[in-house]
């Protein structure tokens, strides 16, 4: 989540759930709270019990908006044209925390004099280079600051990283500011010019929201921030799957920081995540660009050859990344062991490095043109769940082995004898020549292990019983081949297979099946003293010297005193002051604490804001913080703390500044090195829009956003008004995702058993769709039929003198049922693009274009691409950018 | 939840109120209910969370001899107090679903049909197949004579239901040997 940590320094939600009961309002945006999360969503319900404001926007009315005070339905993709609209309202009312605001967030910064804006130079920034269709980031600086020496590693495109920082090394002190915000270069005048024509009109005309529906929103938002109130903001994957998701996402930040609503008690921003360990597979991350810890993975570049070009390009100067350097070493003495000394680098020469995009679609594609040999997918079903889920299911038919380990049989193991190309007669068995190994999985009471859920917190779950049969945990799996594997390179002496040789693979084993111990993984994640052999109680302990181990240094504590802390088990006193913080139910990233940067719920001189909103503080008789959560800043740093002009590291951050991971410790309004799109976000239309980029008319969609121009990969063209409607997918509480976890259970099919369409009354009468009967949606991708639900939860959309009708998917259907309980539906997923945000690569699944129609399919749902040639040399499938600028190739470092 | 006004004013009076319990709390089980007691009366317990959103609701995973019997949500969490959605309810049919596999299914290049295959046969095949995957895709340098020791013969896939632990052996081992397209649900 680039869009959180640029702005605050970490990627992940600010606050828990249980804390919604302690807002006064509830923004949910970008997120069917109610519907995805519904038991999380009861702390919302609570706070409504007390009388918060609940307020959700989305196009479409649900089980969320049925219990919000407000619905705001809005034209899919146009969020930031709305977010915008409320900056400008809040700037332009004098309705910000100015305390919070001058403090607390860059806002006083002066911006380079050459830094240009979007409004001087029609939707572009300053810096943009229409060949390579990047950024020069240079104008974005703050006054004084220089481009750091060398590209930074946090600089390649990252998902879900907070190592997408911030200022290039530089403190607070150096940056010259104004803090009466009148200078014109401020970054709260270069706010204000960049949002003024957001205005309400304008926002009507972009989304579709009634001015005085838009101004509610506003001035609802406005009454509960400040001293005595709080707002918490909730969005989710409605936000993060565009074209501009990360911008979204800042944008949101910027409302959040401007109202004076993050750090505090039923404030900040909850990044509502989709899956039991989302959150922990960013952190411990199964993702290309990212290391443990969000360390980034080494490109091929000069800056990252050596352990000290990494960690010069990658460590800061001033802030909580000046001991970069700890967590590197301390990760390859986890991994490398003995093996790993000061004279070898600690073995870094030896980790795989980037040249570019080797993201999911990156490899799909790779995986079509012929160009890799076979793939693991260990409970995930792409056939249903990824984009373009056609061209899903025919580069696995590219491959040479595909290794599939679930609970039962799903799409993506049997594509070759059941899918929607085989029975076209596209693609026929005999001539498949994948090998695929379907292995039955362990389900989540058959093993130990620990899932971190959408708070940061980590949850450790005992193992109830026995897998049946051959089915094994992916712990006992991948143990198991590492094994083999290493006994293969045993004798090796070739430098290719060092870090095999020596990667340290001794967990203990235990019970019949030689299980390992999930346990000892887990303590070698949290870390040891290496001098003395015991477990380290947090990251604080680490060195650079290579006497500390640790496989991810945010989890580092998580067996403190070695005890399991994720499998604490007390709520502890609920009703007392503060009490629904429960430190002892579980253990949260970082250290415990259960909301990041809560130093901003005091005000500068260390007092809570107020009693009300009373949560970390300054105790100046013990001298240091207090309070009912781990503070999250140095104890013993002073509130009045000013640092040395050549303070370095931590010694840098004053005792007034909050968000101690930012070079400056403050909140990025403007976010100078951060996403590589935008310093402020910016309205830019979807990929695919039916209507024109009504404030910067010659851009439309994001000039970085990214996509693949390829045959098989085809985008409404401009002008084609043959795809009028807008589509968006949304969940349903009783299924989830691609559904092999829901659509094979008895229950749940008889719950939701039919794949439909919600589309408006006034779209019905004029396609002639009725209720309950067959329609067909269709993009140039595929069409799939769905039965009609005609109803005012979608509404026409009036924008200006235009009409927009939207069409919403829940998008959990695929063909296959592993039982006669099962039910089946058409996949949503086979309509949509491959495409993606520049900073994460995510795609855009929450707003392109599509048809409709009465009545059932023609065909099998991708036979419009069954004739397509899709014979390429798979080394050249780097995505290209969105722009209608002439561009080369993603993916090279130059522009990353 | 606190009962809607109108219904609370309705219990408090004196017959209409009492009518209102009829079928409920005691008074809903019967003579043969009471007798039967329990299904998890006494059973082992054991804690766990929900495998499926992010919330993270604690459950209580109720077994019989090693056979589970039930699963319900925990009323110590902070989180769920006790309750479960759709889903997390139905969490016990994930584990029990008909259809669910226990042997391995392996599918021959070219082959029409599924074939049994033995654990230990498919772990060493497997093995075999992801060495071949690297020797036969090693990059010592790009293109640009730059050391990137690295193959992109094969890719990782994996969903965020999967433990942390897990994952991290899978990052640890899949990066050793060289593998890049390490890749997860977090990105999709």
């Amino acid at each position: 989540m680039p869009g959180l940590g640029t702005s605050f320094g970490r990627g992940a939600a600010t606050n828990y759930q249980q804390d919604f009961q302690n807002a006064d309002c509830i923004w949910i945006q970008g997120s069917g709270l109610m519907e995805a999360h519904p038991v999380g969503s009861r702390w919302a319900m609570k706070a409504r019990e007390r009388g918060a404001k609940l307020i959700h926007v989305d196009p479409h009315f649900s089980r969320t908006s049925a219990v919000s005070d407000m619905h705001v339905p809005i034209r899919a993709g146009s969020d930031i044209a709305f977010l915008g609209g409320l900056i400008r309202h809040i700037i332009e009312t004098k309705s910000y925390f100015e305390e919070y605001v001058v403090n607390y967030t860059n806002a006083p910064h002066l911006v380079r004099e050459d830094f240009q804006d979007t409004e001087d130079l029609e939707g572009l920034f300053s810096g943009f280079d229409p060949e390579k269709g990047t950024y020069d980031r240079t104008t974005w600086l703050f006054e004084g600051m220089e481009p750091p020496g060398k590209t930074s590693s946090a600089e390649v495109q990252s998902t879900q990283a907070f190592t997408d920082r911030t200022q290039a090394g530089e403190t607070l002190q150096q940056v010259p500011n104004d803090p009466t915000l009148q200078h014109p270069r401020c970054v709260f005048q270069v706010l204000r010019r960049h949002y003024s024509r957001y205005t309400p009109e304008m926002v009507s005309k972009v989304c579709g929201i009634p001015e005085d529906q838009f101004l509610k929103v506003a001035e609802t938002l406005i009454a509960n921030s400040g001293r005595e109130r709080t707002t918490m903001l909730a969005y989710a994957v409605g936000w993060t799957q565009h074209t501009a998701g990360v911008q979204m996402i800042r944008a949101g930040s910027i409302v959040q920081l401007l109202l004076g609503n993050i750090g505090r008690p039923g404030g900040g921003i909850m990044a509502m995540r989709g899956h039991a360990s989302i959150q922990g597979s960013s952190d411990i991350p199964t993702l290309y660009d990212l290391l443990p810890g969000y360390l980034p993975m080494p490109r091929a570049t000069e800056d990252d050859q050596t352990l000290a070009d990494y960690v010069e390009a990658g460590g800061k100067k001033s802030g909580w990344w000046s001991h970069f350097d700890e967590y590197i070493i301390s990760l390859l003495k986890a991994w490398f062991g003995e093996a790993a000394t000061p004279e070898n680098d600690y073995g870094f020469g030896h980790l795989p490095k980037l040249t570019g995009n080797h993201s999911h679609y990156v490899t799909t594609l790779r995986a079509l043109d012929g160009g890799l040999d076979g793939m693991f997918v260990m409970g995930q079903n792409p056939a249903v769940g990824s984009q373009h889920a056609g061209l899903q299911r025919r580069a696995l038919a590219q491959m040479k082995w595909l290794v599939v380990r679930d609970l039962a049989d799903l799409e993506t193991a049997s594509f070759w004898k059941d899918s929607p190309e085989i029975r076209s007669g596209e693609m026929k068995p005999e001539d498949i020549q994948t090998e695929v190994f379907l292995m039955p999985a362990a389900g989540h009471v058959e093993k130990e292990g620990h899932f971190t859920n959408t708070q940061r917190l980590l949850q450790w779950r005992d193992k109830a019983l026995d897998p049946p049969g051959d089915a094994r945990s992916e712990l006992h799996f991948v143990y198991h081949i590492g094994k083999r594997i290493k006994a293969h390179y045993a004798d090796s002496t070739r430098e290719r297979d060092w870090p095999i040789r020596h990667l340290t693979w001794g967990y203990r084993e235990h019970g019949v099946h030689d299980e390992p111990s999930a346990e000892d993984v887990l303590r070698e994640i949290n870390g040891y003293d290496l001098t003395t052999g015991k477990l380290l109680n947090g990251f604080g302990e680490m060195r650079n010297d290579g006497t500390t181990s640790c496989g991810c240094w945010i989890y580092s504590g998580c067996f403190a005193d070695n005890v399991n802390q994720p499998r604490r088990r007390d709520p502890g006193d609920l009703n007392a002051p503060g009490g629904s913080v429960s430190p002892e139910w579980g253990w949260a990233w970082p250290a415990n604490r259960r909301v990041l940067y809560n130093r901003a719920s005091a005000d500068p001189s260390g007092k809570p804001w107020s009693e009300r909103k009373k949560l970390v503080w300054w105790d100046e008789e013990k001298e240091q913080w207090a309070g009912y959560d781990v503070p999250d800043f140095p104890p013993g740093k002073r509130p009045d703390y000013k640092p040395h002009p050549e303070a370095e590291g931590m010694e840098a951050i004053p005792g007034s500044a909050p968000f101690m991971m930012m070079p400056d410790g403050r909140g990025a309004l403007f976010s100078p090195s951060g996403p590589l799109d935008a310093p402020i976000p910016t309205h830019y239309e979807p990929l695919e829009s039916p209507v024109p980029n009504e404030l910067y008319p010659k851009l439309g969609a994001n000039p970085l956003g990214i996509t693949w121009m390829r045959p098989e990969n085809p985008l409404v063209a401009e002008g084609d008004d043959h795809y009028p409607l807008v589509a968006s997918t949304f969940r349903l509480t009783e299924h989830h995702t691609a559904g092999p976890m829901s659509r094979n259970l008895p229950w749940l099919a008889e719950l939701q058993p039919e794949m439909f369409a919600e589309i408006d009354p006034v779209l019905a009468r004029e396609r002639g769709i009725k209720d309950g009967e067959w329609m067909v949606i269709e993009t140039p991708r595929a069409e799939i039929e769905a039965r009609a639900k005609v109803t005012n939860r979608v509404q026409p959309l009036r924008m200006g003198e235009r009409i927009i009708h939207q069409v919403c998917l829940p998008w959990h259907w695929g063909t296959f049922k592993t039982n006669p309980q099962g039910v089946t539906g058409d996949t949503v997923n086979d309509l949509i693009a491959i495409s993606g945000d520049p900073n994460t690569t995510i795609h855009e699944s929450k707003a392109f274009r599509c048809n409709v129609r009465a009545g059932r399919r023609a065909g099998e749902t991708t036979v419009r691409l069954a004739d397509v040639d899709t014979d390429q040399d798979p080394n050249d499938d780097q995505p290209d950018f969105a722009s209608k600028t002439p561009h080369s190739v993603l993916g090279d470092e130059e522009q990353a | 939840m606190s009962r809607p006004k109108p219904f609370k004013r309705l219990r408090e009076l004196p017959v209409v109120g009492r009518a209102m319990d009829w079928g409920l709390g005691p008074a809903a089980a019967s003579d043969n209910t009471l007798k039967a007691g329990s299904r998890i009366a006494g059973l082992k317990v054991t804690e766990s969370v929900c495998p499926y959103c992010a919330v993270g609701c604690g459950q209580l995973v109720y077994t019989r001899d090693g056979e589970l019997v039930d699963i319900e949500g925990n009323p110590n969490s902070p989180i769920n107090q006790g309750t479960l959605c759709p889903k997390g309810s139905a969490s016990r049919q994930l584990i029990q679903q008909p259809g669910r596999l226990t042997k391995i299914r392996y599918r021959r290049p070219g082959g029409t049909e599924w074939e049994d295959l033995d654990l230990e046969t498919a772990m060493d095949m497997i093995a075999e197949r992801v060495i071949a995957a690297r020797e036969n895709h090693w990059q010592e340098h790009d293109e640009r004579g730059r050391r990137v020791n690295r193959t992109l013969g094969f890719a990782h896939l994996g969903g965020a239901t999967l433990d942390n632990e897990e994952n991290y052996l899978i990052k640890k081992l899949f990066t050793a040997m060289g593998a890049l397209q390490i890749e997860n649900q977090a990105r999709i």
